[in-house]
This record gives structure tokens, C-alpha cells and sequence, in this order.
């Protein structure tokens, strides 16, 4: 008997070479790599989708976009060697290839977010799947309220895009707000976690929206501090971490709840996953 | 095999049925395999009836029986010659349809890059004989998990979509059989070229066919068959009612979706953990279960590269690593997984139940624990939630 869907043309298991046209260091363990399809086009993404990329004979991982979605000519993707893939990925030089396959997921809700004052908020490697969020609500921030990023990493040399932070910083449109656990004698800013910087924030809480991203404990601790400061639970949007092996809702790995965070997911809106978030182990 | 329409009860009659006799069961068989597909079909293995490749109708378990309950299943000698007279063993269609190992692709290093080839397509179809109700269920959920959604699974559609499936209207259930309550048997309901129903006793030993599609009623026309007489209908439908009669186990549905999703924190599963090993035998028997991974491997020289992928099991402590740690360290975590994941989220993710009540998680789980069991056990003591859909 035939099944009920015929199969799509493209084999979505099978990856697709691009080549690493450029790689800045960002951290002692942390990389930027630009990626050029070896043939065709660069296919468009939403802030806040991933690509799973493939290091030749490694294995293969999810890595968000972290590049401006208005660039149509590569991906952009910034990554920590934590494990074999990733450091073989950190480790790509200029003019090697990868394999890639994107993107997946959902994406921020950054034209819903018009006409709202917008809090994103990254923890640690976080600030990357945002990043491609704020270029996009910096290219028309007349469209939004009060903008502002905050953003908190373990110590001073383990924060992402500092120059970057600062330009944003410097813009009247947006405020900043960097915030670490560890300080060290170069560090003049904020010291402590990052939902503690809410409340220095002035926003309408009755018009906010949030985008969170970072280690699941902060995204918990932030989404409690928001809701304690009145911003709507639907208001409310987490960038979801779990093992994936596919990308597709086929292998069942990174289930949460009844969610694939590969499709319905990365990003979740709070309501519908706040009762499973204070589950341990789900 | 081309989908058929649903019939339209004013446009067509009902499909008639038709007998075959042993020797038109193995004409079934002969015609199969002179069409190509690899014919497929229980058979005695290791004490077990298992599924595999079979030629004449003497590698079926003829006269043997199963006896099924928690943790055991064993064989026993029928007191006739039934060819189908028993329930399911340990391996489900999955095995072929959604093979424990497949290649993916193979990539191949060059001076720039690397070029990448998907895996050969499978070689022939599969005829399988003798897929009962809750198993035609199941082939139907995996269509859904595998085809229904934005991305198919290329390997599985081409095996798939050329399956000829051989239905069987189950004539005895075992003790872990719960097809009745879960609405997916033992009458063969749901897509099938052939139905058959096994009529034997002192004077007769028939198999009473229906077809399900035109390739199974253009199959059936190149048999040796005779009309059915009314009393062969009538004794088919015997034989179903009898099997429903006959079920070893239930399981009450009502509101068990809302239940386990509002009771992540019941005290069942830790104690459910208490006797789980976390063996995983109840995901690889499970014929809903989809689970895989994928392994790459590279030759010696970084040349030729590859990905294999792999039944995995949410049992596993690999199985939702993220760096720094499992999600799911305990055991209790992963058998409340594994229940909710089946019998409840699978519905917001599926349209169905993941449970087709076919009894081998039940009977092939080394310490016996028993689904049915644990899900009444927590219908009996609600928690107080409000989890909602966690
Ligand atoms: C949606 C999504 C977006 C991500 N975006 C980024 C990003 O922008 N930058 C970045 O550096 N990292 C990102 N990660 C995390 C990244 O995927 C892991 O760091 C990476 O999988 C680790 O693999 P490894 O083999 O190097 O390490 P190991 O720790 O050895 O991991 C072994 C295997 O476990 C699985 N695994 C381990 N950690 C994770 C994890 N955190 N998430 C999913 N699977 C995991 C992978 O299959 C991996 O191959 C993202 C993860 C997800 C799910
Ligand atoms: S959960 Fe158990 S009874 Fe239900 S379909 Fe799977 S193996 Fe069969
Ligand atoms: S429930 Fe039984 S079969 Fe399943 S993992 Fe636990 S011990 Fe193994
Ligand atoms: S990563 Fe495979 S189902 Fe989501």
C-alpha cells in the first residue's frame, strides 16, 4: 500500500558542502566561521534558526545563526569546543569545507515584538542565536519602544562580541547592559547574574516582550524575574538546548514535553513550557 | 502498491470473500515471490516466532501456540495444524520498514572539499504475510512519524511504498494482548492489500481472503480460490469475536492523555524506577517505537567518510546528552518518558496514541512491568497537579 505522502524530492539527511571563508576568535575556545555554499545560493533564514553543521568524519551538531539575516551570501556561526565536533569546528581553517544542513527551528518573534519595548536577554554563548535578532530590530528600531540587551557571561574574558556590545551600546535606540559572575581587575561594569538586571531596566511591563537565551538555570531564573515584574507569560520567548540528531522531528532525541525542540522549538513561548520547566529531567 | 480510495458503499459492492486452501496459501506465497518482493512471514527462531523470509508454508510455526504474561513468553504445541495460531513474538514490522541499522550516505574526501552520495535504494519490495491489526496500527503511526510530517524519511517511503501487506485477523490473543481496548484490533481495520482469517477445525482448514486494495484484488485473482460460503463467513467473524472476547489485559484511555501529562511528579514512576533495569528491551520490541541515532565512521586515511543510523532508545543515559550532562540522569526520569512520551504526548504530536496495545513491551520487559499496570496505578492515586501540558 502506498503511504500517504509522497517523498520529498531532496534527502534532508544529507548535508551540503560550504566552505569556511573566514574565522575570528572570539574567546580562548569560542570561533566566528563565515560560510559560502560551495554551489548555489545561501538559503534564507529567521533570526533564531540553526543549521546542524558536519565536520568530515567527526559527526555532526546544531549550531544556531548568529549572522545578520539581511545578508543573503553566507551563514554565519559561532561555536564552543566543548566536545570533538564543536572543537573540530572551532578549529576549521579559512578555505576548509564543512557539511551543513538549515535551517530548522523556529525563529524569534521579532515582527510580533513591533510597537512593544523589547528585553533580550543572553547568558553566556546565548548572545549568538540572538544576535541575528538584534540586527534585525537595530535596522528599523523606530518600529519598536524602548530596546534593550542584557547580557551576562561567566567572566570578562569569556564575553562574546565586546566590540560589538559597545557599538550597540553607544546607539541612542538601545541600552546595554553587560553583567558577569567573576570579576576581574580589568572589569568596571555590573558583577552578578543577569536577571538581576531587570530590574535596573525601565520598561512597560504591560508591553514588553522578552527573548531569552543561555543555560537552561537562567533562562528559568529570568523568565520567574520577568513574570515577577509583570511581563505576560506569552510575552515571554526561550531559545530551548536539547540533544539532536536529526533536525526534522524524525529521531525523537530532543524531545520536551510533548514539543520537538528541532521543530517546534529552538524558540518556545513561556506559557506553553513554563509547568514543564520546574519538572527536573523532562 | 497504488493507494485505493476509500470505497464509496453506493459505487462498488463490498469486496467478496474468497477461500484459499493450504495449498492456495502457498500459491500466495509462489505468486509473491514470482512478482519480486521478498516474502516475509513468522517463523520459529530461538524458541520464538520471529519474522522472516519464508518460501513455502512448512516455515510457518504450524501447530504452535504462545503463551504470553508480564516477563514470559514461551511456546507451546496446539492440538491442530493452525499455521497462524498464535499472537506476537518479539519483533515487530518495524524491523524491516525502519531497520535497527541503516546507512544514510557516503561522503568521500576530495582536493576541495568532499562529495556526498545518499545510500542505494532498497533492493526489493516486502511482502509481508500475516501483520496483525495492532501491527497494521503501528506501521500506520510510524507512516505518520516517518511521512506525515514537514520532512520524510526517504528510506523508510521507499520501503514502504512498496510493501504488499498480507493482513491476518488474529484467532487467538495472548495474555498481554490489549488490542481490544486501545481500538486497534484484533479485526484487521486499517490499510492492507490482503486480509486473511484462518478457519480450521475437524473439517475444514481455510483461509478466508478480502481484499484491501486493487493490488491485492489482482493478486487474489491469480489464485486457486472458491467462493466463501456463508457459513465460512460467518465462522471469520467467529473467529474475531472470539479473540476479542479473549484479550489477557486492558487499558482504560479515558483521560489518560490530561492524567500523565498533569503527573510528571507521582510517586509511581520512582517507584516504577525501583524495578526498571533500564535495559531498553521495551522500546527495540515496540513496534511504534522510532527512536535512532546516527554514528559516523571514517576509514583509516580520512578518505571515505559515513553515517549509519541507529534504533536508539530514550533508556539510554546517551540518549538526551547535552554537554555537561544527561537531561535524563535517573531512571525514573526515562521510564516517565518513555509512558508519557506513548501514551500521551504522542497524541498532541501524532493524532493517536503511540500504543497499539500489541503486549510486548509487557512480555518481553525482563522484570515484568507491566504498562497496563503502571497506568492504571496512577489513575488509581492522581496527583494533585496542575502540571498541565508538561
Ligand atoms: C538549537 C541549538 C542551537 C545551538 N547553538 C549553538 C551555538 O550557536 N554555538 C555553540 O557553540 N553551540 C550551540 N549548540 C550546542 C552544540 O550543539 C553542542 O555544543 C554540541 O552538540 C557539542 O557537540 P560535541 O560533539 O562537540 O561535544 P560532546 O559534549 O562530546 O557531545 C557529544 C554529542 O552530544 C550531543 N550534544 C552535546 N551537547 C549538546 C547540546 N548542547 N545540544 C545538542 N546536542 C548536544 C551532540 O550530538 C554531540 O555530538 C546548540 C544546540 C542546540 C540544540
Ligand atoms: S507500548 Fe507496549 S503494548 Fe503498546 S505498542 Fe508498544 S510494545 Fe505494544
Ligand atoms: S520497562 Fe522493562 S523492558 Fe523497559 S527498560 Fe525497564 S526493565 Fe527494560
Ligand atoms: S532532533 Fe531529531 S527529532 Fe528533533
Amino acid at each position: 500500500m502506498s503511504a500517504a505522502i509522497a517523498p520529498s524530492p531532496a534527502d534532508p539527511m544529507l548535508p551540503a558542502p560550504w566552505r569556511v571563508r573566514a574565522v575570528r576568535r572570539e574567546t580562548a575556545d569560542v570561533a566566528t566561521l563565515d560560510l559560502v555554499p560551495l554551489e548555489g545560493d545561501a538559503p534564507r533564514f529567521a533570526p533564531g534558526q540553526f543549521n546542524m553543521l558536519y565536520a568530515f568524519g567527526i559527526g555532526e551538531v546544531p549550531v544556531s545563526v548568529s549572522g545578520d539575516p539581511a545578508d543573503p551570501t553566507r551563514f554565519v556561526h559561532t561555536v564552543r569546543a566543548v566536545g570533538a565536533v564543536s572543537t573540530a569546528i572551532v578549529a576549521a581553517a579559512p578555505g576548509s569545507v564543512l557539511g551543513l544542513r538549515g535551517p530548522f527551528g523556529s525563529a524569534w518573534p521579532v515582527d510580533a515584538a513591533e510597537g512593544h519595548d523589547l528585553l533580550i536577554v543572553a547568558g553566556g554563548l546565548g548572545l549568538a542565536p540572538l544576535r541575528p535578532a538584534i540586527y534585525q530590530v537595530l535596522a528599523g528600531s523606530e518600529r519598536f519602544g524602548r530596546i534593550a540587551v542584557l547580557y551576562g557571561g561567566r567572566g570578562p574574558a569569556e564575553l562574546l562580541f565586546r566590540d560589538e556590545l559597545a557599538a550597540w551600546g553607544a546607539r541612542a535606540d538601545v541600552t546595554v547592559a553587560v553583567t558577569v559572575d567573576h570579576s576581574d581587575p580589568s572589569w568596571h561594569g555590573h558583577v552578578g547574574v543577569v536577571p538581576a538586571l531587570i530590574k535596573k531596566m525601565d520598561f512597560d511591563p504591560s508591553n514588553t516582550m522578552a527573548l531569552l537565551c543561555g543555560p537552561e538555570v537562567m533562562l528559568r531564573f529570568t523568565a520567574t524575574a520577568l513574570r515577577g515584574a509583570g511581563v505576560a507569560a506569552d510575552h515571554i520567548f526561550l531559545s530551548m538546548e536539547r540533544n539532536m540528531k536529526c533536525a526534522i522531528g524524525l529521531c525523537g532525541h530532543c524531545q520536551f514535553g510533548a514539543d520537538f525542540v528541532c521543530k517546534d522549538g529552538p524558540v518556545l513561548p513561556y506559557d506553553r513550557i513554563a509547568a514543564r520547566l520546574a519538572v527536573r529531567e523532562i | 502498491m497504488q493507494p485505493t480510495a476509500p470505497s464509496d458503499p453506493q459505487a462498488a459492492p463490498p469486496p467478496a470473500s474468497v477461500l484459499l486452501d493450504r495449498a492456495g496459501l502457498q500459491a500466495l506465497l509462489d505468486a509473491l515471490a514470482a512478482r519480486g518482493f521478498d516474502v516475509i512471514g513468522p517463523t520459529l527462531r530461538d524458541g520464538a516466532i520471529v519474522y522472516d523470509r519464508i518460501a513455502c508454508i512448512e516455515a510457518l510455526p504450524v501447530g504452535w501456540t504462545d503463551r504470553q504474561d508480564a516477563g514470559r513468553y514461551r511456546l507451546e504445541r496446539r492440538a491442530d495444524a493452525a499455521l497462524f495460531g498464535y499472537a506476537v513474538g518479539p519483533q515487530p514490522w518495524k524491523r524491516f520498514l525502519h531497520p535497527p541499522e541503516e546507512l544514510l550516505w557516503r561522503a568521500r574526501r576530495q582536493a576541495d572539499g568532499f562529495t556526498i552520495a545518499p545510500a542505494p535504494p532498497p533492493p526489493a519490495p516486502f511482502a509481508f504475510i500475516g501483520v496483525r491489526a495492532c501491527e497494521l496500527h503501528a506501521i500506520a503511526i510510524q507512516d505518520r512519524v516517518f511521512l506525515g510530517g514537514a520532512h520524510q524519511d526517504p528510506g523508510y517511503a521507499a520501503r514502504r511504498q512498496g510493501a504488499f501487506l498480507v493482513a491476518l485477523n488474529c484467532g487467538t490473543a495472548a495474555g498481554t494482548c490489549f488490542c481490544a481496548s486501545m481500538g486497534t484490533g484484533p479485526r484487521a481495520e486499517a490499510v492492507f492489500d490482503l486480509v486473511l482469517t484462518e478457519l480450521i477445525d475437524a473439517n475444514r482448514h481455510d483461509f478466508l481472503v478480502v481484499p484491501g486494495s486493487d493490488a491485492g484484488a489482482a493478486l487474489l485473482a491469480a489464485l486457486p480460490t472458491r467462493p466463501a460460503e456463508p457459513e465460512a463467513v460467518t465462522a471469520a467473524e467467529a473467529v474475531v469475536a472470539h479473540t476479542a472476547a479473549s484479550m489477557g489485559r486492558q487499558l482504560d484511555t479515558v483521560g489518560l492523555k490530561d492524567l500523565l501529562q498533569a503527573n510528571p511528579e507521582h510517586p509511581r514512576w520512582d517507584e516504577v524506577a525501583a524495578r526498571c533495569l533500564a535495559c531498553a528491551n521495551c522500546t527495540m520490541v515496540c513496534p511504534t517505537c522510532f527512536c535512532t541515532s546516527v554514528a559516523d565512521h571514517t576509514d583509516l586515511a580520512g578518505i571515505e567518510a559515513e553515517r549509519v543510523k541507529r534504533w536508539d532508545s530514550c533508556f539510554t543515559a546517551d540518549f538526551s546528552y547535552i554537554h555537561g550532562g544527561s537531561v535524563r540522569a535517573s531512571g525514573k526520569s526515562r521510564y516517565r518518558q518513555w509512558m508519557t512520551h506513548k501514551l500521551a504526548h504522542w497524541i498532541d504530536q501524532f493524532g493517536s496514541s503511540g500504543c497499539v496495545g500489541c503486549g510486548r513491551c509487557i512480555a518481553w520487559c525482563p522484570v515484568g512491568i507491566d504498562i497496563t499496570a503502571e497506568a492504571a496505578a496512577i489513575r488509581a492515586t492522581p496527583g494533585k497537579g496542575p502540571h498541565g501540558n508538561a
